[in-house]
């Protein structure tokens, strides 16, 4: 009995390196193909990778415009949308640097929120000029940057649960300075200079979301500092030992993430006129899907500030669409709930095939 | 060699081959353990003394033909782990199977607390019964301790008590079968006193009857602890031996084998002049101080067995690791070791190059353009900065002069072969042009071809004068690609070879004895 068992152990090993030798000629194969179409000839697959997201953004318009065509191909809805997502932009940005350098920001709803209420109570209540109020509310969100970093890098606490912990801390912090009210009359200065100027029937505010995505991915396709922050990300070790401050490079990416995170709240104050102690908060998810959404589109595989610009405005379209078919409001949830989860699957299915762009 | 089973024998082993697909890992191998006795196992890499252990162990099925007898019982082939615990086989492996954030008692009582059903159990008894055991055995161990508060010694201590009680409460129903005990390579992390407490311990477990079998690469070892001693090479029983009556020489002669082919040593000569880096009282946990040269264009490799501290030394002449200290210089950088980091020494022109390919060295999901291109970045900015275009040429050029197949800096690291990704890797490091290159195992899972072309680059670099230091255990490598070899045992340096004695036997040689003498 011990003989036939063996035997079929042989014939399991045989049949097994046998497959591996055959995945081994396909591999080769593999490689010597994509060698050859690196060199020349046009990419298909990469090319649908790329554009995909924005192929379904003009699909999802046409169908939904095929239904309500007034609205859905009206210039000045998409003006207002636009407009008015700026922040969700802003805030993906925020989101998206720590995250390219192997770090979760959950704290980043709640800064936006402390700096939208932090704006309206200096400029409010205690009556300072709008221009030293905006200065000091980014400054805060470099220091709760900062405070997050001094917590995971020290204390080796892993991001997750520190920003967890931060961000409802800051929660409590917004309730204490506003009394937990709502906060009106702020400048009409910084309403101007978010949501009254207009340029080609948008808001300004839609420029400075552009501005920002623009600058963020010149920083991580063409700087050193961008490729470190993702070496940083990718192999920590490797970064080390390639002589990055690891550790600099990864406070660094958490401080620009307060920062940028306080400036939509800055856009947030800006475009209603007042603060509230609670809406911000809801922008966490969205800011998440947008940005694993982003990360499969135009450089797909790694976190990029274009993709995630795509990617925030195919989702508010389409709850823009379903809003005009007179769907609930619970549908903002169930869109954007799916819509991360279905994103990271697909950016997980492509790093599997193909771990890079 | 036909021995009969008698009576008196612990475990009998008859027989026993296993292969591999084609190859052969163990060919018709008998021996025999008899009670009381520590039984030595010996062999190099490759031997098929692992491959023994895990048979007996249950993780392989040996060829059809095999038989394996524990106090003249058959046992059933493929071993099953639960049978040869019940009939008193234990093992203690180099891992020794601790939980370090549990304490001392939980880890003791773990064979017991992980198979049966207790709901209601007292600590208070176990903590004094763990006690109570430890010092039968004269060990001081604290049953509330965490394990991660012992030290190295202790925790292996405490593997075999533990090993050793869970034999005793299985075979109690059968004082005839005290036990057989399987130590697998327990010792190369063990600083020398601690070896000595260990093997004060093995001698208590025999006393009582129990066999032991002492798996280890370390000749001297075995023949301080072992009465008898079985050496395979190349999955043969080349000998089995009284360990009294046989000689250091004659286990070595039996490990490496005389008949095998000899690769003689490339027999560089060593360049003479000022050496160009220095290092003094180089200390870290399990090692030194030691204090060595290397020449302006030399390469000086290092090597020993596992645990004998060498395999450290590039990473902590690049400040990669903690707990280092001592001092060199290169060039015109005098390095105190404590406060060295990787950004400081990359500044100073040292480069480093780890042995974990896709691990440390590199990464496997970035492009091989960006990987082999990040010393440099700032020599590749262009009007609008960093490009993909920019970094690709590089890469491109680079890999094309390390000859990297394919050379498509576009395709992920992992995509290469092993072979490959390490010619692409070298470049990186190659490029800067290093005051003094680190080598860590520079051709591990590398194929022959790719060997020889990594072996021709660094000739190359170290020919224009780059210092270069190569840790590794292949002792063919290191004959052929040396100006120079130091061999360590328990972190100091015991011998150093070169010119016409440095050859792969020579090094195998000096590598299987752990204790210093003079050349």
């Amino acid at each position: 009995m011990s003989e036939g068992q063996s035997d079929d152990s042989i014939a399991a090993y045989e049949e097994r390196i046998e497959a591996l030798e055959a995945k081994l000629r396909a591999l080769e194969e593999n490689v010597a193909a994509s060698a050859e179409q690196a060199g020349h000839g046009f990419d298909w697959k990469m090319w649908g990778e790329r554009y995909g997201l924005l192929i379904a953004w003009g699909v999802m318009i046409l169908i939904l415009g095929s239904v309500k065509p007034d609205q859905m191909f009206a210039w000045n809805s998409y003006a207002t949308m636009l407009g008015s997502n700026a922040m969700v932009v802003v805030l993906t940005l925020a989101l998206m640097i720590p995250l390219t350098s192997g770090d979760f920001d959950l704290s980043v709803a709640s800064v936006m929120g402390l700096s939208s209420m932090l704006l309206a109570v200096l400029n409010v209540k205690m009556g300072m000029p709008i221009g030293g109020a905006v200065v000091i509310v980014l400054l805060v969100g470099a220091v709760v940057g900062l405070i997050n970093a001094f917590f995971i890098l020290y204390f080796g606490v892993h991001s997750l649960i520190v920003t967890l912990g931060t961000g409802y801390f800051i929660n409590g912090l917004i309730l204490w300075v506003s009394d937990s009210a709502t906060i009106a009359g702020v400048s009409m200065g910084l309403v101007n200079a978010v949501i009254l100027t207009r340029l080609f029937g948008i808001p300004i505010g839609f420029y400075y979301a552009l501005a920002l995505t623009l600058i963020i991915w010149y920083v991580f396709q063409h700087t050193s500092l961008g490729r470190r922050l993702l070496f940083v990300g990718r192999g920590r070790e490797v970064a080390r030992l390639s002589g990055v401050n690891v550790d600099r490079v990864r406070a660094g990416a958490l401080m620009a993430s307060g920062t940028i995170a306080a400036f939509a709240g800055v856009l947030y104050t800006g475009m209603r006129g007042a603060a509230d102690p609670s809406s911000a908060l809801a922008f966490l998810l969205p800011a998440f899907a947008a940005a694993f959404l982003g990360s499969t589109a135009i450089y797909p595989g790694k976190f990029n500030a274009l993709g995630a610009f795509v990617a925030v405005f195919f989702l508010s379209t389409g709850i823009m669409g379903l809003n005009f078919l007179g769907v609930d409001s619970f549908v903002q949830n169930l869109f954007y709930g799916g819509g991360l989860v279905i994103a990271v699957s697909i950016s997980q299915l492509i790093r599997g095939r193909r771990p890079m762009d | 060699m036909v021995q009969r089973a008698a009576h008196g024998d612990a475990l009998v082993i008859r027989h026993l081959s296993k292969r591999f697909g084609g190859a052969v890992a163990l060919d018709d191998v008998s021996l025999t353990v008899r009670r009381g006795e520590v039984h030595g196992l010996l062999g190099s890499n490759g031997s098929g003394k692992s491959t023994l252990i895990k048979v007996l162990a249950g993780f392989h099925t040996p060829e059809p033909g095999a038989e394996i007898s524990l106090y003249g019982e058959k046992l059933h082939l493929p071993i099953s782990g639960v049978d040869a615990r019940a009939k008193g086989l234990a093992f203690v492996h180099q891992h020794l199977g601790l939980i370090p954030s549990l304490s001392v008692a939980e880890n003791f009582f773990m064979g017991s607390l992980s198979t049966g059903h207790n709901w209601a159990i007292n600590w208070r008894a176990a903590h004094r019964n763990a006690r109570r055991i430890f010092e039968s055995f004269g060990l001081a161990l604290a049953p509330e301790a965490p394990v991660a508060s012992l030290s190295a010694v202790q925790q292996a201590l405490l593997a075999i008590v533990r090993a050793y009680e869970d034999i005793r409460i299985a075979t109690k129903d059968h004082a005839d079968r005290p036990g057989v005990l399987v130590l697998d390579e327990p010792t190369p992390f063990l600083p020398r006193a601690g070896v000595e407490q260990l093997f004060g311990l093995v001698r208590q477990c025999t006393d009582q009857g129990a066999s032991v079998i002492f798996v280890s690469h370390d000749v001297d070892e075995v023949r301080e602890i072992t009465d008898r001693a079985t050496v395979l090479r190349d999955g043969h029983l080349i000998d089995t031996v009284v360990t009294a009556d046989t000689g250091t020489e004659a286990f070595v002669e039996r490990i490496i084998g005389r008949s095998m082919e000899r690769y003689a040593g490339a027999g560089k000569q060593r360049k003479a002049g000022a050496p160009a880096v220095m290092i003094r009282d180089l200390a870290a946990p399990g090692l030194g101080p030691v204090s060595f040269e290397i020449g302006r264009g030399e390469i000086l490799g290092l090597t020993g067995l596992i645990g004998s501290g060498f395999d450290n030394i590039p990473a902590l002449l690049y400040g990669a690791r903690g707990g280092t200290s001592g001092y060199m210089e290169v060039a015109d950088f005098d390095a105190d070791l404590k406060h060295l980091s990787p950004e400081i020494a990359l500044s100073r022109g040292i480069a480093y190059l780890p042995a974990d390919r896709l691990g440390e060295a590199g990464i496997g999901s970035l492009p091989v353009g960006d990987n082999v291109a990040m010393p440099v970045y700032h020599t590749l900015r262009g009007a609008l900065g960093l490009t993909d275009r920019s970094i690709q040429r590089h890469a491109a050029r680079l890999g094309g002069e390390a000859g990297v197949k394919p050379n498509v800096p576009a395709m992920p690291l992992s995509a290469l072969s092993g072979g490959n990704a390490q010619k692409a890797l070298m470049a990186k490091w190659l490029q800067t042009d290093p005051s003094l290159l680190l080598l860590d195992e520079p051709t591990q899972g590398v194929d022959v071809g790719a060997r020889q072309q990594i072996w021709d680059a660094l000739d190359r670099t170290a020919a224009a004068g780059t210092p270069i230091l190569v840790g590794s255990t292949d002792y063919e490598q290191l004959a052929q690609l040396c100006h120079r070899v130091l061999i360590f045992s328990r972190g100091q340096i015991v011998a150093e070879l070169s010119g016409s004695g440095l050859t792969k036997d020579k090094i195998a040689e000096r590598c299987y004895r752990s204790m210093p003498q003079a050349v």
